[in-house]
């Protein structure tokens, strides 16, 4: 897959371009910085002038205000500490049952074309369909949360797998037989850095899919975290509250893609192809 | 022979996962689970009614009404900011928060702009739809070829005709990758939309199950919008063969050389 791409010349960004976007890097940030604040004073003066009711919108700063304050409150830690233990344990779950099943399903080719009608009858479900049940089994815990946070997730990093267990190289699995490397070994030497690059795609949209199915638990089943705080605020009349949680949730958001393409970038080091993703 | 094969492999499991669900609601009634036969007359019962006609129908007008106009703006607004260089500078701080920005956390957001109505919920899938079509557009158009990009310079290709056979084509499999996402995002969207605040849809209908404790119609709900799943999966599929098969088969030409 990504071998190929590379070999058949497709579009691989010429390295004429890398050099002149080095050079333009200082304009590059500071035309981000006047489109941030392009944004802000454009939401500043919507309200201002009336344009929407300042009652449904407050302005930028006083929402800024208002989440600096946020800042200084243990309660919001608090429920910040709730969300992302949800979207972690969720996640972990997740990720450990894709992968062990991934593995199994794909080493065998009759499991891959048995399993095949299934996973593809299962995957398009949306998770929020499970929300009732949730709720009649676990209440507003954090079980709740888990459950759908696990579901979603699961999904994205099986798929992931499943490519990147397909992807492995014959010959050099075949080496592997004829040097006497058993299927644990295998396993460990070739299927799995092979298909490490597709499960940290997998991951990453995992992680992302997480994090919006945490908040949106708490926000429709009331499960405790910054969801929920969301939800009281804008019953409350709390608006400039609820904003700016919405701008908290935002920057988790962006902390975790952050983070995800850090950790992505760390283990894949070693692996300089070019690969093209294989979204799903 | 080998259609029978292919029949096993596809009907097998499904087939076993039934029977293990039949099995094991034969002799215990538990609450939470109904019986197949249950479900399957629960199913007929609810959804073959009136009931398709007042939640169904609006429900999934409202999706795709939200998907599609997610999709235009997407691609115009993409193809616009990724030809820019310097407009794409310029938005992209601004458009990776709004990326990731959990989009049901909008839900609040646009009750008190616009009240619980329906535009509302359109409102919803678009603000949740969009930024997926727009951002893989926006990497799509950036993607073009160098080559092929100069050679419509050279021919004298620009405006809408630039766009229409060199950028959009270019940009389809990202584009496609965008929309598939949407997709998904959009049924979701649909749900929370009408589970938050409403009166009527899908989502309340499920919710209305559950809070009654008629927990086999609450299951043929969940079943209802796994089906819708399936099939907006097998409908896009489709419709992604047909639009890029020109890419796949070039695809099949690459690597086969």
């Amino acid at each position: 897959m990504s071998s190929n791409a590379m070999a058949s010349g497709g579009p691989v960004p010429s390295v004429g371009r890398d050099r002149r976007s080095v050079r333009r890097l200082p304009l590059k940030q500071l035309l981000g910085l006047a489109g941030i604040a392009g944004f802000l004073a454009t939401w500043e003066l919507i309200p201002r002038l009336g344009i929407i009711d300042e009652r449904y919108l407050p302005p930028a700063t006083e929402v800024i205000v208002a989440l600096v304050r946020d800042f200084g409150l243990t309660a919001f830690w608090i429920s910040v500490g709730e969300t992302m233990t949800a979207w972690f344990l969720g996640l972990v779950i997740a990720i450990a049952l894709a992968v062990l099943l991934g593995f199994v399903i794909g080493s065998s080719d009759f499991l891959r074309k048995a399993t095949n009608s299934t996973v593809e009858f299962l995957r398009p479900i949306p998770s929020v369909a499970l929300i009732p049940l949730a709720v009649l089994l676990f209440g507003v815990k954090i079980e709740s949360s888990l459950m759908l946070i696990t579901y979603a997730a699961f999904w994205q990093v099986l798929i992931q797998v499943l490519y990147g267990v397909a992807d492995v190289d014959m010959v050099a699995n075949n080496t592997a037989k004829t040097y006497g490397l058993g299927r644990m070994a295998r396993i460990r030497y070739v299927v799995f850095p092979t298909a490490l690059p597709y499960l940290m795609t997998g991951v990453r949209l995992a992680a992302t899919v997480a994090l919006v199915l945490a908040i949106t638990a708490e926000l429709v089943i009331g499960s405790p975290g910054l969801g929920r705080e969301i939800a009281l605020a804008q019953s409350g009349g709390a608006i400039s509250g609820m904003y700016a949680l919405v701008l908290a949730t935002g920057l988790i958001g962006v902390l975790i893609n952050g983070l995800m393409r850090f950790i992505e970038k760390k283990t894949l080091s070693w692996h300089s192809s070019v690969r093209s993703e294989v979204i799903v | 022979m080998k259609a029978l094969t292919t029949l096993g492999y596809v009907l097998a499991l499904p087939i076993l996962l039934v029977l293990v669900w039949w099995a094991s609601t034969l002799g215990a009634v538990n609450f939470f689970v109904p019986t197949p036969a249950t479900l399957v007359g629960k199913f007929g019962e609810v959804w073959f009614g009136p009931r398709f006609l007042s939640d169904v129908l609006p429900s999934v007008g409202r999706l795709l009404l939200g998907v599609t106009a997610a999709i235009v703006i997407g691609v115009v607004g993409g193809v616009l900011i990724g030809s820019v260089r310097w407009l794409r500078a310029l938005l992209e701080p601004v458009l990776e928060f709004f990326r990731a920005i959990p989009p049901p956390v909008l839900v609040p957001v646009l009750i008190l702009v616009m009240g619980v109505t329906d535009p509302m919920k359109v409102a919803v899938i678009i603000s949740g739809c969009v930024w997926p079509v727009l951002l893989n557009t926006i990497e799509g158009v950036r993607a073009v070829d160098g080559v092929l990009s100069d050679s419509a310079h050279t021919y004298g290709i620009s405006g809408w005709a630039r766009v229409r056979y060199l950028v959009l084509p270019s940009a389809s499999p990202q584009i496609m990758a965008g929309v598939r996402q949407s997709l998904s995002l959009g049924l979701i969207l649909m749900v929370i939309s009408e589970m938050f605040a409403s009166s009527s849809g899908l989502g309340f209908t499920i919710v209305q199950f559950q809070r009654s404790f008629a927990i086999p119609e609450m299951w043929s709900g969940i079943v209802v919008l796994g089906l819708l799943g399936v099939a907006l999966s097998f409908i896009f599929q489709w419709a992604e063969r047909n639009i890029l098969r020109w890419y796949h088969g070039q695809k099949e030409v690459e690597n086969a050389a």
